[in-house]
């Protein structure tokens, strides 16, 4: 059969100039890509946008994708649009946040040859991230990496803190930035009219365009060299040296007791004799172990005037209004008894019918208005107990389980550095309040038997970490005695 | 109400002949249905066709106009059973639901419909919610059309064209006194283009005619023997009519005949993208002009034997473009080749993926294979690479984002509430709903073992009621399920069949999952009856032990009453109704109000949560009770300590689920509640002042 004239290779050459946002539901992807339709077409294109929000006003992960055709390419023909991105084939990418850039990427969306890659470096987290009992959050700097690389041309900013800058949705930006990208053969015109046009938060919208469109045309900083957005920087792990920390730890417990507090912080750790990384860690896990949140430092760190500032300052209060602020208290038994003298608060554990009337009169939670005369000075008491503290309940008890801890070490140390590393690491099971508290302790008891139990065997600080990494894995304790029982 | 008013898109139904309609397909299809002078609309809202029904919620002016009856039905069973109207009258009508969850629940209607055959035009139109962004089980409508006998369009996706189908479709039905299904893929529903309109019609023989002249005929019910007869009709006469319409029609297209000794025949909803395909490997222009033969289904079933042939007819073979399972298309193309003794070969699931959304790259991959096996020459210089390498390492970096449920949700505090009878009385079974409650089944909550449709959450758990345990079970179901089908299919079922176990109505004020349409028991009045209560329908079918929670943030309340149910003495069906507004809804009205209050110098309250770093030990306890979106993780500022801390951002709306997870659960003082006063009176500023006196002269000034 012979082949028919039409169409010629030769006219194969108009194509639709392809873009595709992702976002998460409820971030303004719909509002961008009908801001870009609008631009387009009022420029003589043909447009098309399509999305699959599912259910995703809810958080999820979406995508918009939108195909421009310029009409006077069309010879009176109607181009054939697509309503889904082809993996290699798109123009331009958008991407609400990292790890949706990372998606992005993951999709074949970001090509070297063909995109301009455009997103912004905040993060917001995902769920997998934040419900870790440690530190869940993905690689954020490995993942700016790979995207820097990704494609033609790549704008990438902190696109949310511009957007909080100028009272704005982060979709303004995004939108700024692809007009300052050039990606799109429109004038900058086109787009503020866009946004004029939808007629929603047009000045704030429009002084929001103008950033992103100026961290687009900014001048191309090496990928290396470029600054990281705030929460990447931030996220990057310190690791002071052993004296800073030191320096640290006295200055927390000067401020958690007093200087003879913290002269007990720097004579353990003069007894303990080690140095380099496992007295950095032990310094630091032995300050936060010191400063255990018991009832007294928290009614403290409430009842400061920098608390109070900090919260002015995070809930955005403007000078003319009123700010309340309520804690939330749940002081039981066991944390009434903490406070109390250690025999007292033995004997109310022990009690029978007083305990039983402690426990009635604390099965609720307390509210407390820190910034009611009564609320303030109520708590502002309980962290003058401070002086004596060193009598209380909890504080017997603590300075106990830590000389057991230090002399593990200590004795560790001696033959086994990267165990005794491992144990001083373990002080981090054991955070949190009330339950939360109990399940670490008793976790970190655990591992501490086990460690008495293993001999002069090799791996055994590997193991000891693996163990802690599964103590923190979930909170009903299964992971744990999985990897008990594979030890 | 719905969530969002869709007064500027009710002006677009409006449009008169010539003038330009630019919106969304599923709004194209509503405007195609007032151009073909329906006389009546039923529907049960769900992505991807809600939008269709909250326009035509907002176009109460438009249909009055017209004549048109909107019925917001309870259920797809009772929009089906809707189309009856168009058995015996010329009218025409239209039902539409999210498939193929919907036509499940539409079938029986379906099938009744179907056999009698209908005298008007009827019309379903099917949100095909299949692929990426769909929530439901993956199967096809076709199989429904088939075995009912009701003829399903499947138009190439852009708006001339759908447009066009509805037209088409009511004149097919009439042609072949049968239903006809238009069915519409979730992006064509979502797709913005835009077409010519055309004036709407005002029926000639309404609703009020049909009432005022009632008709009947015998032969159109199904019961023996007519139902006997009806079967030969399809057969013999409604499928040979509906043939020649199609033909006479030209509902199918052919592009491209005789460009190569090879084709490609396809669903009309596979087009765009088949091109797109195409001209990637340079085989097609950006306008469709392509240079392999084309045979576009616009009509998915019945296909048409003679213009298979007559396509097929020459050429080595074809590739059969059919998305999905079984393949039903590919299976009758070959039986009608091998009546009509064609050798051509018949490719498609060995090519293409049997099962799976025929995405660009899955028919890239699939073309690639049918080009290469019979046109290697055919490789122009044009051709653009396919899909780029992946970097190693990245799925470790990007993690998977399903939707969860809003900031503020209520219905969150009662999963909260569930984790917390969890810890003590041990793990329950948990029979799912449909909803936005199903988000439960993921990561923080985790709770949820079987999910079986709309209203059957109660009727999961049925079989595990035996006697010998006092563990019971518990089952979920949204209000929206509730008044679907649960009455009956699940309390109703639970109250005869003596259950002891227990169930908790997840009540928030509409139909949230769907977009937020009003129900028999919202509170807001509307055109529709509502403010009919859960609870008194509850008891009405004989459940006693009913308890009602107000207010679900109360998360002490919640819990005591989970656990009062399960473990009271009292024998028999329990029913929990946990009733508070759609958080989405309730900012949607209140934000607005409350802004115009503080113009307008009125004091206004503005609540929201905080986390303190300093207290905060980093274990999250809180987020994995809660999942709030607004509640998340930041670094640490304090420099010794390496888990980042919790964190409540701007977002937040003041729920106070934060408060009562602390107070119940005992988990941490680190939360605060906000309180922002706008315009605050005299005696508050005075009393805030005092009070910054008295912290001003105690408080130590800093942290160390």
């Amino acid at each position: 059969m012979p082949e028919a004239p039409l169409p010629q290779e030769t006219s194969l050459g108009a194509r639709a100039i392809t873009i595709a946002i992702l976002a998460m539901g409820g971030e303004g992807g719909g509002v961008l890509a009908d801001w870009l339709l609008e631009a387009a077409e009022a420029s003589g294109f043909v447009g098309q946008s399509t999305s699959v929000p599912g259910v995703a006003q809810r958080t999820g992960a979406t995508i918009y994708y939108l195909e421009f055709f310029l009409q006077a390419e069309s010879g009176g023909q109607q181009p054939v649009l697509a309503l889904m991105p082809a993996p290699g084939d798109v123009d331009l990418v958008v991407a609400s946040e990292l790890m949706e850039a990372g998606r992005a990427i993951q999709r074949g969306l970001v090509t070297p040859e063909r995109s301009t890659f455009i997103f912004s470096t905040h993060r917001v987290f995902a769920m997998t991230e934040k419900i870790a009992m440690g530190d869940g959050r993905v690689d954020a700097d490995a993942l700016l990496a790979t995207c820097r690389v990704a494609a033609r041309r790549v704008v990438a900013a902190d696109m949310q803190a511009l957007a909080e800058a100028h009272g704005a949705h982060l979709s303004a930006v995004l939108l700024g930035a692809v007009a300052g990208s050039g990606a799109l053969p429109l004038p900058r015109s086109a787009f503020e009219n866009a946004i004029r046009h939808a007629g929603v938060g047009v000045d704030a919208s429009l002084a929001a365009f103008a950033g992103g469109f100026s961290a687009a045309t900014a001048p191309v900083t090496e990928p290396a060299a470029a600054p990281l957005s705030g929460d990447v920087a931030r996220s990057r792990k310190r690791q002071p040296a052993d004296d800073a920390i030191i320096e640290e730890g006295v200055r927390r417990l000067t401020d958690y007791q007093d200087a003879g507090y913290a002269r007990l912080y720097r004579e353990r750790l003069d007894r303990l004799h080690v140095n380099g990384e496992l007295l950095e860690e032990t310094a630091r896990h032995l300050a936060l172990w010191m400063s255990y949140e018991d009832t007294i430092r928290v009614a403290d760190l409430k009842t400061r005037a920098s608390r109070f500032e900090r919260v002015r300052a995070e809930v955005r209060v403007k000078p003319d209004q009123v700010l309340r602020i309520t804690e939330f208290m749940h002081p039981r038994v066991q944390e009434v008894a903490d406070t109390l003298p250690a025999p007292i608060g033995r004997w109310l554990l022990r009690s029978g019918a007083p305990r039983r009337m402690v426990e009635r009169l604390t099965a609720r939670g307390r509210h407390v208005e820190t910034t009611s005369i009564g609320g303030f000075l109520l708590l502002r008491a309980i962290a003058r107990l401070r002086r004596f503290r060193r009598r209380t309940l909890r504080y017997v008890e603590e300075q106990q389980r830590i000389e057991a801890w230090l002399q593990r070490i200590g004795a560790l140390a001696v033959r086994d550095q990267a165990l005794a590393l491992a144990v001083a690491r373990c002080q981090r099971l054991v955070k949190g309040y009330g339950d939360t508290h109990a399940r670490g302790w008793g976790n970190f008891q655990r591992l501490m038997l086990e460690v008495d139990r293993w001999g002069n065997e090799l791996g055994a600080a590997a193991r000891l970490g693996a163990l802690t990494e599964a103590a923190l894995a979930d909170e009903t304790g299964q992971a744990l005695e999985k990897a008990l029982v594979e030890v | 109400m719905a969530e969002r008013s869709f007064r500027k898109e009710v002006e677009q139904l409006r449009l008169g002949a010539g003038q330009e309609f630019r919106g969304e397909g599923i709004l194209a299809v509503t405007k195609a249905l007032l151009q073909s002078g329906v006389s009546y609309v039923a529907g049960y809202q769900g992505a991807p066709i809600s939008h269709l029904m909250d326009v035509l919620a907002d176009a109460e002016d438009i249909l009055d106009e017209l004549g048109v009856h909107f019925e917001a039905s309870a259920s797809e069973a009772a929009a089906a059973a809707t189309l009856a109207a168009s058995v015996n009258y010329p009218l025409r009508g239209a039902a539409t639901w999210k498939s193929t969850a919907g036509t499940n629940v539409a079938s029986d209607a379906l099938s009744n419909l179907a056999s009698g055959g209908v005298t008007g035009g009827a019309l379903i139109v099917i949100g095909e919610d299949y692929g990426e962004g769909s929530s439901i089980m993956q199967e096809r409508t076709h199989a429904f059309a088939m075995k009912s006998q009701i003829w399903l369009l499947d138009p190439r996706p852009n708006l001339p064209s759908i447009v066009n189908m509805v037209e088409k479709g009511f004149e097919l039905s009439e042609a072949s006194n049968t239903p006809v299904m238009l069915e519409v893929r979730i992006r064509a529903c979502h797709v913005h283009g835009r077409f010519i309109a055309k004036d709407n019609v005002r029926p000639a023989f309404g609703l009020k005619d049909a009432m005022e002249n009632p008709r009947r005929d015998v032969s159109r019910i199904v019961l023996p023997p007519a139902s006997y007869v009806q079967e030969q009709e399809k057969i013999r006469d409604r499928l040979p009519a509906a043939r020649k319409f199609i033909v006479d029609n030209k509902l199918n297209e052919v592009f491209a005949d005789g460009a190569q000794d090879v084709g490609i025949i396809l669903q009309g909803g596979m087009y765009n993208g088949l091109i797109r395909g195409l001209q990637l490997m340079g085989l097609a222009d950006a306008f469709g002009n392509s240079r392999i033969p084309l045979y576009v289904l616009n009509v998915t079933y019945p296909l048409i034997d003679d213009e298979v042939t007559r396509f097929c007819a020459g050429k080595r073979a074809v590739l059969m473009v059919e998305e999905s399972q079984p393949e039903f298309l590919e299976q009758a193309i070959n039986v009608i080749l091998r009546k009509a003794d064609l050798q051509t070969r018949v490719h498609g699931k060995d090519m293409l993926p049997m099962a799976g959304e025929y995405t660009a790259s899955v028919v890239r991959a699939g073309l690639e294979a049918f080009v290469g096996r019979y046109l290697p020459g055919l490789r122009p210089n044009t051709a653009q690479p396919p899909a780029p390498v992946q970097p190693p390492d990245l799925a470790k970096h990007v993690h998977p984002r399903p939707p969860s449920f809003c900031t503020g949700c209520p219905e969150r505090p009662i999963f909260t509430a569930m984790k917390l009878v969890e810890r003590e009385l041990g793990p329950h079974h948990v029979s799912c709903d449909i909803g936005c409650h199903l988000f439960s089944i993921l990561p923080p909550f985790n709770i949820g073992a079987t999910t079986m449709g709309y209203g059957l959450g109660w009727a999961g758990s049925a079989a595990l009621n035996a006697k010998d345990t006092d563990r019971r079970t518990i089952s979920i179901m949204g209000d929206g399920g509730f008044w679907h089908n649960g009455l009956a299919s699940s309390v109703g079922n639970a109250v005869f069949n003596n259950t002891d176990n227990v169930l908790v109505v997840v009540d928030n004020y509409d139909s949230a999952a769907t977009g937020g349409q009003d129900i028999l028991s919202s509170r807001a009045s509307s055109r529709r009856n509502t403010g009919n209560p859960i609870a008194r329908a509850v008891r009405g079918v004989g459940v006693k032990w009913v308890r009602e929670i107000t207010r679900t943030y109360d998360l002490t309340r919640m819990r005591d009453t989970l656990k009062e149910a399960l473990t009271t003495k009292e024998k028999g069906p329990k029913v929990i109704v946990a009733s508070s507004e759609c958080m989405l809804n309730r900012q949607r009205r209140e934000r607005p109000q409350m802004a115009k209050a503080a113009r307008e110098g009125r004091r206004v309250v503005r609540e929201r949560f905080g986390v303190d770093s300093d207290t905060c030990t980093g274990d999250h306890s809180c987020i994995r009770l809660s999942g709030c979106p607004s509640l998340t993780v930041k670094p640490n500022p304090d420099p010794l300590r390496q888990d980042p801390v919790a964190t409540v951002q701007e977002t937040c709306v003041g729920c106070g689920l934060c408060g009562e997870v602390s107070d119940a659960a005992v988990l941490c003082p680190s939360f605060y509640r906000a309180q922002i006063v706008t315009n605050p009176t005299r005696w508050e500023r005075w009393r805030a002042r005092m009070a910054a006196r008295v912290i001003g002269w105690l408080a130590p000034p800093v942290h160390a």
